[in-house]
C-alpha cells in the first residue's frame, strides 16, 4: 500500500498555492472498518477525518517543498486548526486548496480547505468539508546537530513521481525560495 | 507609539491561539515553557503568529534564540558560558536575565520567556519600525 492520500495535483503555482484532488472509494480497505454495520446500524464507509488530514499536509506538503525544488526536508510540525462540518462518503471526490501563509527558512505555516465534489453533478456548488491549519518545519535548519539522512525522505520517489505525473515541471526554479538557495551549489546542479 | 496594552492583548490572542489557551490562562508573568506548555516548535507557530498580527518581520532565533545554544563556545556542561551570556544579554535586550544568571542552566533558558517579554520585544519591533 502507498502511504499516498491524494491523487492528482491540478495546480500548483510555486509558494503560493496547491490544489489536489482524491477519489474516494469503496475499495479502499479503511472504509470497510470506518464503520462496519453492527446488529442495529448498517455500516457507514466514511474517509476517517485524520486521513482527510494527512492529504492536505501532503497537498501542503509538496506546495511548501516546491517553493525550493524539494531540497528541505519538510517535515508536518502541528496542526494548529482542523474542522470538519461534512462527511467524505465514496463516490464522491474530495479538492483540496492549501495556501502558504508564512514561509521562510526555518518552515512554513499553511491554510487549507477541503471541498466534496459529486461527480455525478459536475456544475452542483462545492460542499464545504474541512478547514485545516498547519505548520511545517524544514527539519535540518530548525534541529541542527539531529543525525539525519542526507537524502530526501520525505519526498520519496513515489511522491515526486506523484507531482510528475500531474504535469508539474520539477525542473530547478530560476529563483527559487528560501534564505540558503542563492549559496547552494547544489541547486544549479 | 504603540500603546502597551493593545500589544499585550494582541499578544495574548496570539498565544492563546498558538498554545490552545484560555484568555485568563495569558497572565503578562506566565512563562511560555513552564506555564504555559510551549514546545520548540511552538515558537515558531508563535513568530509567524506575531509577524501576522503586527504586521512585522522577525527574523529566525530573533526572538527565541535557540542557535546560541546550539553552538559549542556558548554553552559547557550544561550551563552557559560567559560569553553566551553576553551573546544572550545582546540577543534579548527584552528579556530580564537577572533569575538567570544564578544557574546559567540551559534547561533555564525556556523560563526567560514570558509573556511579558513578548510583549516587550513587540513594542521594540514596533517603535524601530516607526522610527
Amino acid at each position: 500500500m502507498r502511504w499516498i492520500w491524494i491523487d492528482r495535483i491540478i495546480e500548483l503555482e510555486r509558494g503560493v498555492r496547491c490544489i489536489a484532488v482524491k477519489n474516494i472509494s469503496l475499495a479502499e480497505e479503511v472504509l470497510h472498518d470506518h464503520f462496519p454495520a453492527t446488529d442495529n446500524h448498517p455500516a457507514m464507509p466514511v474517509l476517517p477525518n485524520p486521513l482527510i488530514l494527512e492529504g492536505m499536509a501532503q497537498t501542503a506538503g509538496i506546495l511548501v517543498g516546491h517553493a525550493n525544488d524539494f531540497r528541505e526536508k519538510v517535515i508536518l510540525a502541528k496542526v494548529g486548526r482542523a474542522r470538519f462540518t461534512e462527511a467524505a462518503w465514496p463516490g464522491y471526490c474530495l479538492r483540496y486548496t492549501a495556501e502558504v501563509v508564512r514561509l521562510d527558512g526555518a518552515g512554513a505555516s499553511t491554510h487549507g480547505h477541503v471541498e466534496r465534489l459529486d461527480p455525478h453533478q459536475p456544475h452542483a456548488a462545492p460542499v464545504p468539508l474541512a478547514e485545516i491549519e498547519l505548520l511545517f518545519s524544514h527539519i535540518d535548519q530548525a534541529r541542527t546537530g539531529l543525525d539525519l539522512p542526507e537524502h530526501n525522505f520525505v519526498f520519496t520517489r513515489a511522491f515526486l513521481e506523484l507531482v510528475s505525473q500531474s504535469g508539474v515541471d520539477l525542473s530547478p526554479s530560476k529563483a527559487p525560495q528560501g534564505p540558503e538557495a542563492p549559496d547552494n551549489p547544489e541547486a544549479s546542479s | 507609539m504603540a500603546d502597551q496594552q493593545d500589544v499585550f492583548e494582541k499578544v495574548r490572542n496570539v498565544l492563546m491561539d498558538a498554545l490552545s489557551l484560555d484568555e485568563d490562562e495569558v497572565e503578562s508573568e506566565a512563562r511560555l515553557v513552564s506555564d504555559l506548555g510551549a514546545e520548540s516548535i511552538d515558537f515558531l507557530d508563535i513568530v509567524f503568529r506575531l509577524e501576522k498580527a503586527f504586521g512585522i518581520k522577525i527574523e529566525q532565533s530573533e526572538l527565541f534564540p535557540d542557535n546560541v545554544l546550539n553552538d559549542a563556545r556558548y554553552v559547557n556542561d550544561g550551563k552557559v558560558t560567559d560569553e553566551g551570556l553576553e551573546v544572550l544579554r545582546a540577543r534579548l535586550p527584552h528579556a530580564d536575565l537577572t533569575e538567570f544568571e544564578k544557574d546559567r542552566s540551559v534547561e533555564a533558558v525556556g523560563d526567560l520567556f514570558t509573556v511579558d517579554t513578548v510583549v516587550r520585544f513587540v513594542m521594540s519591533k514596533l517603535e524601530s519600525q516607526t522610527a
